[in-house]
């Protein structure tokens, strides 16, 4: 396998790879499988009747890791993969699938990930989605993942989705069924500038007795750029839930936070805070007391929050 | 060190600091005193550059920095410790002390002692963030140690004895002490405490935005011994308004 620059660079972005990964993988550039591995454990298989992969992780596999990065280097490449992900049961997995866009062009680029997940009893999944673009082109960078979810009894999925910087369109949809015991941790940290937009819309499903699901949602919006949360819970049964959704808004962005919960049992405990606002002027002045300028200061600021 | 001359700021109309003339010598240790709105942060924050006077002028080591802006005056050595400090989303408190000696050119600094000077266990608080989960006191600790983390020519501390502990004072007097002698450090700390106090050098007494009184340590507290015995002291806000020279609150 072949990495050039640009995808190095990509790679570096979306996954903190910086050569070929240890483990299982499978690498997609411009729509081409560009290097795959199975392991004994992990089995990467392509499907047949649409663009994507079947990975099916053997019950009990622990502390291994996949990593399915796609590369998308020319201008004008419209892509849509479907990857399903069979966990085993009681195994331990750390799933990295980030996406990066290196458009050199003035046509579009779009990449599409549509997600299925199939979490068995008492697994544990750590997925972590990371979205970059980048290029000298003026053609848009587009992203739209779906992801689907499923945590059978007593599984716990953390996912972390990540978007800094260089994608002008992303709307993202979430959907996440939580049977008996099991658990979620969503982080999400989004930062949109210029004139881009993103949407999110999380849905939760709490169908088992003391599922469990917490949602994190750090966001920054600057220049001219709309951001729409839409962060849902449905309690189901006896269950938990809490949804954190905080954004800072700068200059003349736009943004949107709805945070939706609704419960069909009277032992649903739900919760949502969600807060929109400026950085706080006196973090800035104390930052200035210590000697930064108010630039450094603001990107101190912004550095942390999302992290 | 420092002049202030004729200074003045105003506020929407309001007449914050009146006509303030203030000299500050090397090396010594000043305490603020004054009742609440007599414009103690007031004239801090003036120095530090977060107000703009209306009028008048301020020196520091004969340069005349009343255009400087705060960055500029951070960067001449000047600190101040908020009375109020703000909380940071995400940073931790070892991030901020480490950002707050990082342009004082120290490569390592030792945060544990920087956190034990302020009373911290070090282990509890390095990786804790610097948000809504500390409580009042502990941000005050904290926002004293990135003052103490930098090698200032002055640094002013407003109200650090606000959620400090008795044992931790004793610790927080050494640290003063240790500042002042081994970087020269001209230090001014905004204080109602009697303990504080006696801390200092020369004490100024502030009143309605103007400098009622700057006198010595023994004057002063000679002149409120006088005021032991009123029992009400320390609950009394009002303090100066009703008793013109003793009461300090
Ligand atoms: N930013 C501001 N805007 C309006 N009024 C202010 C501002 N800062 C201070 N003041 C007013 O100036 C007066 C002095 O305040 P301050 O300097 O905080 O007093 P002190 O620190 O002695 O308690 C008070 O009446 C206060 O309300
Ligand atoms: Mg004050």
């Amino acid at each position: 396998m072949k990495l050039n620059v640009i995808d190095r660079q990509i790679l570096d972005k979306v996954a903190d790879l910086h050569s070929v990964p240890q483990g299982a993988y499978n690498i997609r550039r411009d729509g081409e499988a560009l290097g795959r591995h199975s392991t004994a454990n992990i089995d990467i298989v392509p499907k047949k009747d649409k663009p994507g992969i079947d990975i099916f992780i053997k019950p009990y596999t622990k502390g291994e890791s996949v990593h399915i990065p796609v590369i998308l280097s020319k201008a004008g490449m419209e892509d849509t993969v479907y990857n399903t992900f069979h966990i085993g049961e009681g195994s331990d997995v750390y799933i990295v699938a980030g996406c990066g866009i290196h458009n050199p062009g003035n046509r579009r680029s779009q990449h599409d990930g549509i997600h299925d997940f199939y979490v068995g009893k008492g697994a544990k999944v750590k997925y972590v989605e990371r979205h970059y673009g980048q290029g000298e082109g003026t053609g848009e960078r587009i992203l739209n993942p779906t992801t689907y979810i499923e945590v059978e009894e007593g599984g716990v999925v953390e996912l972390e989705m990540v978007q800094i910087r260089g994608v002008d369109d992303t709307k993202r949809n979430t959907k996440v069924k939580l049977h008996k015991d099991a658990k979620l941790i969503v982080t999400e940290r989004l930062l949109t500038d210029r004139e881009q937009e993103a949407h999110s819309i999380i849905d939760v499903e709490l169908i088992g007795e003391d599922s469990s699901a917490q949602i994190i949602s750090r966001s920054v919006a600057k220049d001219n750029s709309k951001q729409v949360f839409n962060l849902n819970l449905i309690g189901l049964n006896r269950c938990r839930g809490h949804i954190q959704c905080d954004s800072i808004i700068m200059d003349n962005a736009h943004v949107s936070s709805i945070p939706e919960i609704t419960a069909r049992h009277s032992d649903a405990q739900l919760v949502h805070e969600a807060a929109i606002g400026k950085i706080a002027s006196e973090q800035i002045l104390k930052l200035e007391t210590l000697g930064f300028t108010e630039e450094q200061a603001e990107e101190i600021i912004l550095e942390g929050f999302l992290k | 060190m420092l002049q202030v001359q004729n200074l003045t700021l105003e506020i929407e109309g309001n007449r914050i600091l009146d006509d303030i003339d203030l000299n500050l010598d090397r090396k010594k240790l000043y305490v603020i005193t004054g009742p609440n709105g007599s414009g103690k942060s007031s004239l801090a924050k003036a120095i530090m550059g977060m107000y703009k006077p209306t009028a008048g002028s301020i020196i520091f080591e004969d340069q005349d920095i009343t255009d400087f802006n705060i960055t500029e005056r951070a960067n001449l050595k000047i600190g101040y410790a908020f009375q109020q400090p703000p909380r940071f989303k995400g940073i931790t408190v070892e991030e901020l002390l480490e950002l707050s000696a990082k342009n004082e050119g120290q490569k390592d600094i030792e945060i544990c002692d920087l956190l034990l000077d302020v009373g911290l266990c070090a282990q509890d608080y390095l990786h804790r963030q610097v948000d809504g989960s500390l409580s009042g006191g502990e941000l005050k600790r904290i926002e004293l140690a990135t003052v103490l983390a930098r090698r200032l020519k002055l640094a002013i501390f407003d109200e650090p004895e606000a959620g400090i502990d008795l044992w931790s004072f004793q610790k927080l007097a050494e640290t003063f002490d240790m500042i002042h002698e081994k970087y020269d450090t001209t230090i001014v700390i905004i204080s109602h405490q009697e303990r504080i106090l006696k801390l200092a050098d020369e004490v100024i007494v502030m009143r309605e935005g103007t400098i009622a009184e700057h006198t010595t340590q023994d004057k002063f507290l000679s002149k409120i011994a006088r005021d032991a015995d009123c029992r009400c002291r320390q609950g009394c806000e009002k303090g100066a308004l009703y008793d013109e020279v003793e009461c300090y609150r």
